[in-house]
């Protein structure tokens, strides 16, 4: 077996010759029955003997990393898979830039390097808490195979992180892959460590707002750790990205349908006016001014993430080489930031205007404007649905400051349209921005399975090609019991 | 006029923008702006490493176009393009369905493949569809040999086409279709008939713009009366300085893979060879070092005198091609066909198999096609591989290949 390919022999799938690593292997699958007891406690509920057809990674090579096939989810190979080591890489950017990229962990960054990777791992089995009883309202065995591939990613993901915590860091590596285990999503007394990751995901339009909005923050996230100076960081979240795609691709793609189903059924039924919501939900369709709403929600909740907008932390890991900037090999500038400014937003006087900070410091608002523009495409393709179908509204991120708890605006209160507002006026009249309850308690009446194969919601359109090239009725998810 | 050409295009309406496929290409065909994701004509070689990361299927979209879609077209697109129909095939409603005919052809005889076949990873990138029936290419017939011996039942014969100024670029693994003149009994045009080519991708001789073909005079018996095939008569009838009117080229997915180091199991019998006569002639003529990617040949004919090329492919020395050669009529021996042979070399067939460079391609008629499943699946079995599953993985990666008819 060479680097490439995925030994399938061990217990534990990867390509990182585990079998030559007696201590690290010893680890890992002391760790594998706490991981499985997780996934059975935790993981999909009401699932676990159905066969899905989901694919598994076998190789990291463009041809062999996706091969489709029924798996029941405890028993799917969640594996240990790295990028090809790029030969002679450099540091890319900090002040160890140009450097040999580090193999082994550099003991002056260990607890930073330890800290990047324990977050980053503890939003992968949190986001699968957070679905966990998704699947018994499904609008599609099509959507539920999706949940479920989205699921047991996840769970690669941890697997993922986890090894490096074991090979990399001993034994509060291993202590910290216990407590990735311990923790949980809500949970009042060992929550999970980012707010975002501790909301309930109770419905399947909160599940594709959250796979298209939160997810893209993972996306972004690892997009920066993929630039590490940390070799095995890099070359796992680079492959991890490749995975990445496809949950970005349930969020987006669901909404679209949603939008699609909307759209469709006000033009068969005469409907102008997207704004008269009765009409519309009468349709038994989710109204156009709800799915605005939720992506206010999901979209603030989702700049949170990406902490204060000026930061002591990621100018550190920058400049010790541990997390770089989105595609930061294709910027150009000198890879080190010294005497650069990048302009950050503000709060000042009863306005917004831009300042220029030290760009080492403002390198979380970068980020955040890099997803800003990203999570934008998508948005901009939901509309092009609108429009086509011919419907007179118009879909839109809100204002940055909106409803934020973390960061520079936390303390103000702003319109999606990026009005100040005092504290009074947001009480009044944040039923307009964000979902009350009765647009939560709508949402919720639609959920009602669908689970015969080719049938779908009707508040969702079909996909428009299926998964794997399969056919229209292909029966994704044999669910049994 | 410019030679068509299949376009790589994505579906902007179902890409997500994940950058996975600009990512995964190895040799940046793959670029974007703020809306679209899209495939740079003048870099890509269809090598399709794209495909299967792509999570969303958008990137499988293919248009056959005279002038490439530029990057600034692509960038503006909503939506995919309908297939514009090309000149070439604008000739009223017969010629569609005769072009059409060319593709049910091709669909029957890789249907064997059990599924949707990809081009070996490292292939060229092949031409295809350049001449159709109403805007046929002109060959001149150069040659018209027997290959087999007289006195033999079997009249097979390598027929070679030039091309003079014509441009008919062809891959080892590729078919041309030949019209026969005239008419049928019920004053319609003859069928078009598919040959594999059988001489390397830089002509029968090297750097001319000549082709090969290997073709079987066939003879039908119907109570008691012969009737001579027509599209074979008439090839193998023909004389030096002839013309004959040109299709093709077809097929983009029964090719050779480039990759010097590929490893290659050809199983065929009588003109089934012409392919693999391609190809091996092909590693012959790029040969640098003796330790390239083995090839073992099964091909079974009646008897040594009805085999095609038998004196020139006996000639090839073993560190090229392992030729295992086998007889039905022998007077002296039993009938032995190719997968009889294949289960007496489980051992080096096996082993190639679990090679993830091996690419198995089998050529012949339909009949062989059971036969030789089951002794690869018999070979399996005893190996403790699953033969229904590593088809079907080979398949997907382009590492095997049925043409058969």
């Amino acid at each position: 077996m060479d680097a490439l390919h995925v030994s399938y022999d061990d217990l534990i799938p990867n390509n990182v010759n585990l079998s030559g690593d007696r201590r690290l292997q010893r680890a890992l699958e002391a760790w594998h029955p706490g991981y499985i007891d997780w996934w059975k406690t935790m993981g999909p509920e009401g699932f676990m003997d159905s066969e899905v057809y989901l694919r598994t990674a076998v190789s990291v090579e463009p041809k062999g990393w996706a091969k489709f096939g029924y798996v029941k989810m405890p028993e799917y190979r969640w594996g240990i898979l790295l990028a090809p080591q790029e030969e002679d890489r450099k540091i890319p950017f900090g002040q160890h830039k140009g450097e040999p990229a580090w193999q082994e962990v550099p003991g002056e960054y260990r607890s930073m390097l330890r800290r990047l990777i324990v977050i980053q791992g503890d939003t992968e089995p949190a986001s699968v808490e957070q679905q966990r009883h998704l699947g018994k309202t499904c609008p599609s065995l099509y959507d539920l195979r999706n949940l479920f591939q989205v699921n047991v990613e996840e769970g690669r993901h941890l697997w993922a992180m986890v090894y490096l915590l074991q090979k990399h860091f001993g034994r509060d590596g291993r202590e910290e892959a216990e407590a990735l285990l311990t923790r949980r999503s809500g949970d009042a007394d060992r929550p999970r460590l980012l707010g975002a990751f501790n909301e309930a995901t109770p419905d399947w339009l909160s599940f594709f707002m959250f796979t298209y909005f939160t997810d893209r923050d993972g996306k972004m996230q690892l997009e920066a750790l993929a630039q590490s100076g940390f070799d095995p960081l890099s070359r796992t979240t680079r492959f991890m990205l490749t995975e990445e795609a496809h949950h970005m691709f349930v969020g987006e793609s669901g909404i679209s349908r949603i939008v699609q189903r909307t759209c469709e059924a006000m033009k068969a039924a005469g409907i102008e006016d997207p704004y008269e919501i009765d009409k519309v939900r009468a349709l038994g369709v989710i109204d156009l001014p709800t799915l605005q709403k939720k992506a206010n929600f999901h979209y603030a909740v989702t700049l949170d993430l990406f902490g204060a907008e000026v930061s002591t932390n990621a100018a550190n890991a920058f400049n010790a080489g541990l997390k770089g900037r989105f595609q930061e090999t294709k910027i150009e500038d000198d890879h080190q930031l010294v005497n650069e400014t990048y302009p950050v937003l503000r709060h000042e006087g009863g306005g917004f205007k831009m300042v220029d900070e030290p760009a080492l410091s403002a390198l979380n608002a970068r980020l955040r404007d890099d997803y800003e523009r990203d999570a934008a495409g998508g948005v901009k393709r939901w509309n092009k649905v609108i429009q086509k179908i011919g419907i007179d509204f118009t879909l839109e991120l809100p204002h940055v400051a909106f409803n934020r708890q973390v960061g520079t605006f936390s303390d103000l209160q702003a319109t999606p349209a990026g009005e100040i507002v005092s504290e009074a006026e947001w009480e009044k009249r944040q039923g307009e921005w964000l979902p009350a309850k009765d647009d939560l308690a709508y949402i919720d009446s639609l959920m009602q399975p669908v689970n015969e194969p080719g049938g779908y919601a009707d508040w969702i359109a079909s996909p428009k090609v299926g998964i794997d090239g399969k056919p229209g009725d292909f029966e994704y998810v044999k669910i049994y019991g | 006029m410019s030679a068509p050409l299949r376009q790589h295009l994505i579906d902007p309406e179902i890409c997500i923008r994940c950058n996975t496929c600009e990512e995964t290409c190895p040799i940046n065909a793959v670029t974007h702006n703020e809306d679209n994701y899209v495939v740079d004509a003048a870099i890509c070689n269809a090598c399709l490493d794209c495909i299967s990361p792509c999570p969303t299927g958008a990137i499988d979209n293919w248009r056959t176009v005279r002038e490439p879609y530029s990057l600034e077209e692509q960038f503006e697109w909503d939506e995919l393009p309908e297939q514009e129909e090309l000149e070439l095939d604008a000739g009223g409603d017969t010629e569609e369905a005769r072009e059409e005919e060319v593709q049910d052809l091709l669909d029957q005889a890789h249907a064997g493949a059990g599924g949707q076949v990809r081009p070996p990873a490292s292939a060229a990138k092949p031409s295809i569809n350049l001449y159709s029936r109403s805007e046929p290419a002109l060959a001149t017939v150069a040659g018209n040999f027997r290959i087999t011996q007289q006195d033999s039942q079997s009249d097979i014969r390598h027929i070679v086409l030039d091309f003079g100024n014509q441009s008919f670029p062809v891959l080892e693994g590729q078919s041309i279709g030949v019209i026969p003149p005239g008419v049928d009994a019920r004053g319609r045009p003859h069928h078009v008939r598919l040959y594999s080519v059988a001489s390397p991708r830089d002509g029968e001789r090297p750097n001319h713009n000549n082709l090969s073909l290997t073709v079987k005079r066939e003879v039908t018996q119907v109570d008691g009366v012969e009737h001579p095939g027509v599209a074979s008569s008439y090839l193998c009838d023909l004389k030096k300085g002839d013309q004959v009117q040109v299709t093709g080229p077809f097929g983009n997915s029964f090719l050779m893979p480039n990759d010097p180091e590929a490893k290659i199991i050809m199983i065929c019998t009588g003109t089934g060879s012409a392919p693999f006569r391609a190809m091996t002639e092909r590693r012959r003529r790029r040969r640098r070092r003796e330790s390239e990617g083995e090839i073992l040949l099964f091909f079974g004919a009646r008897t040594p005198a009805e085999l095609p090329y038998f004196g020139p492919l006996m000639k090839l020395p073993d560190s090229l091609i392992v030729k295992e050669l086998c007889f039905s009529r022998l007077a002296d021996k039993p009938k032995e066909y190719v997968q009889d042979r294949m289960l007496k070399r489980t051992e080096a067939v096996a082993a190639l198999l679990k090679d993830t460079r091996t690419h198995v391609y089998i050529c012949g008629l339909k009949g062989m096609e059971s036969g030789v499943k089951e002794a690869l699946e018999s070979i399996c079995r005893g190996e403790g591989l699953d033969w229904q599953s590593l088809s079907a993985e080979m398949r997907d990666t382009g590492r095997f290949h049925v043409e058969t008819y």
